[in-house]
């Protein structure tokens, strides 16, 4: 039995990896801190424990369009460290918010008015003074909202992206992007509106958009009908013509009812090099070179036997799951969630690629994750599952991977697992 | 010389589609799924008579001498949290755009 509120929607490692944040569907926001080594528990080393949790976003409702406005965290972008304290941007459907999230280990005592306990002192007991002093305390983590960004979007929020002048970050909602400032909330920039003067003209919508990591004026939005804009701030305020437009030329005679729905991008991710970007369509993975438009370089196929089950996945609304993709610390191994709590992981170099399963049953603490197979018809082996026993309530939809080592977290509806490569 | 054809797996999934919801638009990716999704989150009540429900439950903390049996008649007025959430329809509705 699972609450809905506890749902995992998004998970993410901080620049270090040392932190680790998800933020689910009832609004919550719980951070991982990574077990500090040491050398009377070794073992322990890279153990991540819950270092903080709180109320990011609360629902709310919206009388004068009658629209109820979900508290689930779509996603969470940290912002790189600069002092002692952290900071996050979290974000549900319709607001952006800035968590800073400090720890306090040291409290003033010996008040003169007041007793340790905080109970006034009757001022006539008073006869001398004293010099309140800071006393060791017992870690405590606070997390306090700084900014507030709301107001900015008429559609739902899919993406924010933090740049890499780390003075300004994005929002992207179905139709458009604005451009903010981290310090100032009561004004943002548009910099793509793809609002149509009719609506009745509208024919694709922004599913993802994403920061260049190092160069501060480029970034990518990709759309429902499997493209991807490159924009470059420089060149335009209102960025609606793009720099670069990818797209994949299709095999028209290949074309059916489902062809649109299953190229719709559900994820953009520059490569950390900043020379490729990779999509998640609903059946592959593609990665593209950003100097090369007209065609993916790679193309992996994440579970193409699902192309026999369209009807049924469109009737029970699964060709729409949005899945995502990361990279690990080199860009030499892409990752992507599927479903029956499978998870896919493709090397880049060596071609190989593998299927593991996140789940209790599965795995023990410690124990080897042992690669599981899809068979697609004829003789099913003893390990192979078969595609028509597949849990398609059981998805995989967000990953992360460590920025330098092989640490993953996958998020399986409720449940958030973490993997490391074996330490010898 | 025979020459198999072979039908994609994704055109088998598509009659099959068709062959249960034979209205169904051609242009799938078209406006109306477009705005379905854009439209996630709505429901429809009267915000009129919630807050009115909500004023009533606030005066009726003041105890009354008879607790009459008032005429029940209709449903309760729904708050926001009693709304199911509306799915949105596989089939567009005739009566739709």
């Amino acid at each position: 039995f699972c609450l809905s509120a506890d749902i995992i929607s998004t998970v993410e490692f901080d620049h270090t990896g040392e932190l680790l944040a998800t933020g689910d569907k009832g609004g919550r926001v719980v951070i991982f801190q990574r077990e500090q080594e040491s050398k009377n528990q070794p073992h322990r080393r890279g153990e991540y424990n819950v270092y903080s949790t709180f109320q990011s976003h609360e629902p709310e409702f919206d009388y004068l369009k009658s629209l109820e406005i979900e508290e689930k965290i779509n996603k969470i972008r940290w912002l790189p460290q600069q002092n002692a304290a952290y900071f996050l941007l979290s974000t549900n459907d319709k607001t952006v918010k800035l968590w800073k999230i400090s720890e306090r280990d040291k409290r003033p005592e010996g008040y003169n008015l007041k007793d340790d306990d905080g109970r006034i002192r009757d001022p006539s007991t008073i006869t001398t003074l004293r010099v309140p002093v800071l006393q060791p305390m017992d870690l405590m983590v606070e997390a306090t909202p700084r900014r507030v960004f709301a107001n900015a979007h008429t559609y739902h929020i899919n993406s924010i992206s933090v740049n890499s002048d780390y003075e300004t970050y994005m929002s992207a909602d179905d139709l458009r992007i604005n451009l903010w400032n981290l310090e100032i909330t009561n004004r943002s920039f548009n910099i793509v509106d793809i609002k149509p003067a009719n609506m009745e003209e509208l024919t694709e919508v922004i599913t993802a958009a994403e920061f260049h990591p190092s160069q501060c004026n480029t970034f990518v939005y990709s759309s429902s009908k499997g493209t991807i804009r490159l924009c470059d701030m420089r060149a335009l305020a209102l960025c609606d013509k793009h720099s670069k437009f990818f797209e994949e030329p299709e095999d028209p005679s290949n074309r059916s009812f489902f062809s649109e729905i299953i190229s719709s991008i559900s994820d953009v991710k520059f490569s950390h090099s900043g020379r490729y970007m990779m999509t998640r369509d609903y059946l592959t993975v593609k990665v593209w070179d950003l100097n090369m438009e007209n065609r993916p370089i790679e193309t992996y196929q994440v579970h193409d036997y699902l192309r026999s089950k369209l009807c049924s996945l469109y009737e029970n609304d699964c060709i729409f799951d949005k899945f995502e993709c990361v990279w690990n610390g080199s860009d030499s191994v892409i990752m992507t969630g599927s479903y029956n709590n499978f998870f896919r992981m493709f090397d880049r170099n060596t071609k190989r690629d593998v299927t593991l399963e996140a789940s209790r049953e599965n795995s023990k603490p410690r124990a080897i994750l042992k690669p599981r197979k899809v068979c697609v018809g004829g003789k099913r082996r003893k390990d192979e599952i078969s595609v028509d026993s597949l849990d398609f309530s059981k998805k995989i939809l967000h990953t992360a991977w460590h920025p330098s080592e092989n640490i993953i977290a996958v998020a399986a509806t409720n449940n958030l697992y973490i993997f490391q490569d074996k330490v010898n | 010389e025979m020459e198999d054809k072979v039908v994609s797996p994704e055109k088998v999934e598509e009659a099959k589609l068709k062959a249960r919801y034979p209205h169904l638009g051609s242009k799938p990716g078209g406006s109306d799924l477009l705005r379905k999704r854009l439209q996630k989150g709505q429901k429809y009540f009267d915000s009129g008579d919630y807050n009115m429900a909500k004023a009533k439950m606030k005066n009726k903390q003041l105890p009354t001498a008879t607790t009459e049996k008032a005429e029940v008649t209709g449903d309760h007025i729904p708050t926001p949290q009693d709304l199911p959430q509306r799915k949105p329809s596989l089939v567009a509705s005739k009566l739709a755009g």
